[in-house]
């Protein structure tokens, strides 16, 4: 089976009516965000709608075209969020960590959230029936990841950041919808502005901010990995079971 | 305390005295379509270039062909004012455990591979779709000493690695009918955002830009480079809810249009 995440448990609070209800009382003002390839499918119940996420053969699948990435980005900054508000609240973070490095930390902190709780909104006013098609909150483990390690949490930073603008400028080509690409645009040079700032702290006196490791030598190009090398990845820290069988 | 010359240098008095003779700048301040571009234009300094005998580019087509061309001004533009910089001498070599230097040796490495690579990816020099390289001025007319004063140095790659930043973002739109160039641009894209983080970080400022705040040190000139960089609704969500407008905006860079990048680039090009 394609770009399976790995099951450790199932979050039990996924599709709770009462966090639905809740975001419907945001009132979303929807410009830009027109849904996109549905329009048809009544006229085609003979043919699967794969752009569609959902829950197909009893797991969630992150569906196709732009309601597919955007899915895919839901989850990808929801691991995110969850990462740096584990750092944030770790009862070392004031101790291992010096004023500058507690400011970016912070800062990473409250862009994820947003950039989580953004795609959460969006989607909930985009798809057609966000009850059952909207990604559920995911669940994560770190395994032994010590978040009282500055060593280790700066390198799982520079790892999932590194990884999300890879992910963003792979999946950048799946956008059909140039509002969609422009909000994707808006948050990858974001996710690159921490992955530089994070691999300086890292690194300071170096050229590793860009480094040799993740741009071309050649070409001066970042990387690119589509969802399907990104995922197992990713599938490292999520537990909540979801497939991508229908994204590259 | 070169800084403080530098916006001084925006004065009424140093404008007419110092930076161009004043003949100079009465003759463009006759030239009433430049003279009402100046609201538009970042640094305000139009009136101390030549640009009346300036060969401006001009906005590109927005076409696939339109952004590499666009994207290769620019590129022409950031390597050859690293390039001038590191020949110069005016980046230090042992401050930072010569983190400066090693910092725009890499960001110039990239720029000259972006160029190479955005010719290649226009058919090669010899291709109608090719665009050779403006002559520039850095100096702008002697208004900026970028490579003999550090500060300004240091200013001016924050100016253009952020302008680059919101160009690239606003060609992508024009590229997404040809998925393999689109994704060249966003691995160019989020190579400038990686630079642009650095340079800040080399200045004392956060990586990302807080509101529309130019940072401090920006000479108020530049302005134009960070206008509408505060946008906390994004596609209807306020940005802004969780931890206030400052982190609501730092979450998301805005892009600039093909008209306004090409505004900030002629300060630079004679």
């Amino acid at each position: 089976m394609k770009n399976e995440v790995k099951i450790h448990e199932v979050d039990p609070s996924l599709n709770s009516r009462r966090s639905f209800l809740k975001l419907s009382g945001l009132t979303l003002v929807t410009t830009g965000l027109v849904l996109a390839g549905c329009s048809d499918n009544d006229d085609n119940n003979n043919m699967e709608d794969t752009s569609l996420p959902g829950v197909r053969n009893g797991v969630f699948d992150l569906g196709s075209g732009d309601f597919g990435v955007l899915t895919y980005a839901y989850a990808l900054e929801q691991l995110e969020a969850d990462f740096y508000t584990k750092v944030v609240n770790s009862t070392n973070f004031n101790t291992i960590f010096n004023d500058t490095e507690r400011q970016v930390l912070t800062d990473l902190y409250h862009h994820e959230v947003v950039h989580r709780d953004f795609f959460k909104a969006a989607l909930t006013g985009a798809l057609p029936d966000p009850s059952s098609q909207l990604l559920p909150s995911l669940a994560f483990n770190y395994g032994s990841l010590n978040f009282n390690s500055r060593t280790e949490v700066l390198a799982t930073a520079k790892a999932l950041e590194d990884t999300g603008v890879a992910a963003y400028n792979g999946a950048g080509k799946l956008i059909k919808t140039a509002d969609y690409l422009l909000l994707a645009g808006k948050i990858v040079s974001v996710e690159a502005r921490h992955a530089s700032a994070i691999r300086s702290l890292i690194n300071p006196n170096s050229k590793d901010f860009a480094g040799d490791d993740i741009v071309n030598m050649s070409t001066g190009l970042d990387d690119a990995k589509d969802p399907s090398k990104i995922l197992p990845i990713a599938a490292g820290f999520i537990t909540t079971k979801f497939t991508a069988k229908y994204l590259p | 305390m070169n800084i403080l010359k530098f916006i001084e240098s925006f004065t009424d008095d140093s404008l007419m005295n110092s930076t161009g003779s004043r003949r100079d700048s009465f003759s463009h301040f006759g030239n009433i379509g430049k003279n009402l571009a100046l609201a538009s234009i970042p640094f305000g300094l139009s009136a101390l270039t030549n640009k009346a005998f300036a060969k401006d580019i001009t906005a590109t087509p927005a076409t696939p062909i339109g952004a590499l061309q666009f994207a290769l001004t620019l590129e022409y533009l950031e390597n050859e004012f690293y390039a001038m910089a590191l020949d110069s001498g005016v980046i230090p070599a042992s401050e930072n455990g010569g983190r400066d230097l090693k910092v725009f040796q890499q960001i110039a490495d990239h720029e000259s591979d972006h160029v190479k690579f955005l010719i290649a990816g226009l058919g090669g020099t010899m291709s109608p779709n090719f665009v050779p390289k403006p002559t520039f001025d850095f100096t702008v007319g002697g208004a900026f000493d970028p490579f003999h004063d550090y500060p300004t140095f240091l200013a001016l790659a924050q100016a253009f690695e952020d302008t680059g930043v919101r160009a690239y973002k606003g060609q992508a739109a024009n590229l997404i009918t040809t998925p393999d160039l689109l994704t060249a641009a966003l691995q160019i894209h989020s190579v400038e955002a990686r630079h642009a983080s650095e340079v800040r970080r080399l200045r004392g400022l956060k990586g990302w830009i807080s509101n529309a705040e130019r940072g401090a040190g920006m000479p108020a000139a530049t302005q134009a480079v960070y206008d509408g960089e505060g946008v906390t609704m994004q596609a209807g969500f306020n940005t802004a809810t969780a931890f206030g407008a400052a982190a609501g905006s730092e979450a998301y860079d805005e892009p600039l249009t093909t008209q306004q990048v090409v505004d900030i680039a002629n300060i630079f090009i004679v």
